[in-house]
């Protein structure tokens, strides 16, 4: 509750010249009454949709329900974990997917980010233009980017008809997608094309709030544009990249739409993600117990990267 | 103050129309007056299909007055998903349609309940269009599909490959020799077996091929393990041969889904349903040929069994569901599914009525195939899990992975699935 204090300061300061103090503590009353009232409705949502299914799915970690069973509902202690780790190779390569997933998209795709933020704040005609451009992909569906690329990547698709052509004929591409040792790489490919845009928006907002004074200091001490990046905008940027990094391993390590609309997980595991492996054993295989463990093993996996990454990016004075 | 409790008013107005939608949207579909039964179908986006049940309602429900039939379509896509969200909160309608080999598991799950309809009405009806689970009759259907090679005729002559029929299909070693022999005379994929279609559509399509072979999806004497079935001899020769067509480049995976390549001549022989067999009339006319499937060497294989229909075991009006499904099996509406669906209906009277499907009708062949054909997926309520098991290691083993160690996981999964639900009661 402390989103209302100023208003209740307020209130204080008013009661010393003229109110009477029962009219205040009404008054203070009501104001706690409005703010429960106005969180009432996000909290109803967060309860329903988050806080219930989260504890829902912790339980049903340690039982082995199923989605549709009329057999009843046993404790399994941690046999699904059990499972996860030593009889269950789809897991395990759906472990390492999703990492070697994160370990390219975080950094290629906050540079990029970085890059195209830096072009864009120049002082050109048409930078707007580009920003829009740049930022299209990320009010675009991912479902229906995920066809469109899905049908380019094919093996007379047009990345393979680009290739044909920019080489004029010496190199031949795969079908992308259903060659074992390319399909990853093209998720991540439309991955990064598709978020990029967003990550160069809150880039550009960071670089905005750099005081162009600090440049015009640099400037008269001689330093040129490398100088400049590196001594200015990278250690102002501080707070901008922690959250970049941030969002972008949480989106990374979630990977799940483009996997389902363009692979399911194929081929021979080549694209199968924790999540998607989630769903698929919890709801396609309705092994709903053995589903949310594994989703545990997302959580708690997603968290402690989480728990490092601040850590190391913790204020260190 | 006024400007404090007219926020309270709108933020608890909020919450509470927010809480109400929610509740509204669920009680919808249970409640209702008197005598009203609610029908879920997975046709939305059907208009043909759509129709015909919009006709047999309005007969039904103007014949008598006692009970009133409800209506609601879903989408094909989600419409398992929205049975299953439905009976875990209790709400599953009266009527509801299914997918022949998800029946045992609706069943098992206590979802439905014994048909019921009088013998002489089941006893009508072709075998697969019948959905039995332990010798009880829980769903019955208007049609049945079937499967088969479409070619052309000219094609086939010109490149001197004999056309076979349903009493001599085509041997392996045949169909082999014919796919080749068409590679090499201008078609660079000769053969479109459907593989970029996804779901229930590899078991559909491919476990018939896998039993033609000697193998199946389990062991169908007990219903307790895959072990042999799935991954025996004949199942790895089947898959070794499933998984050269297309190291070969006899067929591919690539789109589109449907029959468009065939229509447009890239491939010479397609391997689908009874259902695109319309448009390949109108666009081949009589050079069209509906050519039994392969012979893998225990006979050609197709599946059977299509949407059928079923009663919920809550369902408070079951008397007027049952009037309704009796009343609905009339032939002249199984003729008018079957000629504006392209369906085998499941009655022979009405079959003979059809525009496509009697003796006479240019797609007559493919109520043969069915009738010679036709084998039903297992009946065992651990279907759903087989069938996703089995399109995964189809997929993984199309896309170059070892076979028989792909084959030995299916067949792992499959087995420890089961065990964990005690057998499923067999």
């Amino acid at each position: 509750m402390t989103a209302i204090s100023p208003p209740d300061t307020r209130a204080v300061g008013a009661a010393a010249s003229s109110f009477p103090r029962r009219r205040i503590r009404a008054d203070l009353r009501s104001e706690r009454r409005a703010g429960w009232a106005m969180v009432a409705p996000a909290v109803l949502l967060l309860a329903a949709f988050l806080i219930v299914p989260v504890l829902l799915g912790f339980v049903l970690s340690f039982t082995n329900a199923r989605l549709v069973s009329p057999e009843p509902v046993g404790f399994a202690g941690l046999d699904n974990f059990v499972r996860a780790f030593t009889a269950d190779p789809t897991f395990v390569r759906s472990l390492l997917n999703t990492f070697c997933f994160a370990a390219v998209v975080v950094p290629v795709q906050a540079g990029f980010g970085l890059v195209l933020a830096i072009l864009v704040n120049q002082k050109i005609r048409g930078a707007v233009a580009f920003r829009v451009i740049f930022f299209i992909p990320v009010v675009t569906s991912i479902v229906v980017v995920s066809i469109l690329w899905k049908f380019m990547y094919q093996r007379d698709g047009l990345v393979n008809s680009f290739i044909d052509s920019i080489t004029f004929g010496a190199w031949r591409g795969t079908a992308w997608l259903d060659n074992p040792s390319t399909a990853l790489a093209a998720i991540i490919v439309l991955s990064v094309w598709q978020a990029v845009g967003f990550h160069m928006l809150i880039w550009l907002s960071g670089l905005q709030t750099i005081p162009e004074e600090l440049y015009e200091a640099a400037r008269i001490d001689g330093a040129g544009a490398w100088r400049q990046f590196r001594d200015v905008t990278w250690p102002c940027l501080r707070p901008t990249r922690v959250f970049v990094l941030i969002t972008i391993t949480i989106a990374a390590l979630g990977l799940f739409v483009q996997v389902d609309v363009m692979t399911q997980g194929g081929p021979v595991d080549a694209t199968s993600t924790l999540v998607y492996h989630a769903v698929r054993m919890g709801y396609h295989q309705q092994q709903i117990g053995y589903g949310s463990a594994l989703s545990l093993v997302f959580f708690v996996l997603v968290l402690v990267v989480a728990l490092v990454q601040r850590f190391l990016t913790r204020d260190k004075d | 103050m006024k400007r404090k409790s007219l926020s309270i008013i709108v933020a608890a107005g909020l919450s509470a129309a927010l809480a109400l939608g929610g509740c509204a949207r669920a009680s919808q579909d249970s409640a209702g007056a008197p005598g009203e039964i609610t029908m879920w179908t997975h046709s939305a986006g059907n208009p043909g299909e759509l129709a015909v049940y919009k006709q047999i309602i309005a007969d039904f429900n103007a014949s008598q007055h006692q009970y009133k039939i409800v209506q609601q379509n879903f989408p094909q896509g989600s419409y398992n998903d929205a049975i299953t969200a439905a009976a875990a909160a209790h709400k599953l309608p009266c009527l509801l349609d299914m997918d022949g080999p998800v029946m045992p598991n609706w069943a098992w799950a206590g979802y439905l309940q014994p048909l019921g309809l009088p013998d002489s009405l089941i006893n009508s009806l072709l075998p697969t269009t019948v959905g039995r689970y332990r010798n009880t009759v829980y769903s019955a259907g208007y049609w049945d599909a079937a499967l088969s090679i479409f070619a052309r005729r000219s094609v086939l002559d010109k490149n001197n490959i004999r056309i076979p029929t349903v009493d001599k299909p085509w041997t392996l070693d045949e169909f082999d020799a014919a796919v080749t022999t068409l590679k090499a005379n201008g078609y660079a994929t000769p053969l479109d077996l459907g593989a970029a279609d996804t779901g229930e559509w590899w078991s559909y399509a491919y476990s018939p091929m896998l039993q033609s072979a000697g193998g199946d999806l389990i062991n169908r004497g007990t219903m307790k393990s895959a072990d042999g079935a799935l991954n025996g001899p004949d199942a790895v020769t089947f898959f070794t041969w499933f998984q050269q067509a297309f190291t070969n480049k006899w067929a591919d995976n690539s789109g589109p889904v449907g029959n468009q390549r065939f229509i447009d001549n890239k491939v010479a022989l397609s391997y689908t349903g009874v259902w695109n067999a319309k448009d390949a009339l109108a666009a081949v006319g009589g050079d069209l040929l509906i050519l039994p499937p392969v012979d893998f060497g225990k006979g050609p294989k197709i599946g059977g069994g299509s949407w059928q229909w079923g009663i919920s075991a809550g369902c408070p009006n079951a008397d007027g569901a049952r009037a309704y499904l009796k009343f609905s099996f009339q032939d002249s509406y199984l003729t008018a599914f079957a000629d504006s669906q392209v369906v085998i209906p499941s009655t022979a009277s009405a079959a003979a009525a059809s525009k496509y499907f009697s003796d006479t009708g240019a797609l007559h062949q493919f109520a043969v195939l069915s009738q010679k054909f036709a084998l039903a997926r297992p009946a065992t309520p651990g279907y759903p899990v087989i069938s996703s098991t089995f399109e995964k290691a189809a997929k993984d083993i199309m896309n170059g992975a070892e076979v028989k160690s792909t084959l030995d996981t299916a067949v792992q999964a499959i087995d420890t699935d089961i065990k964990s639900q005690n057998n499923y009661g067999f």
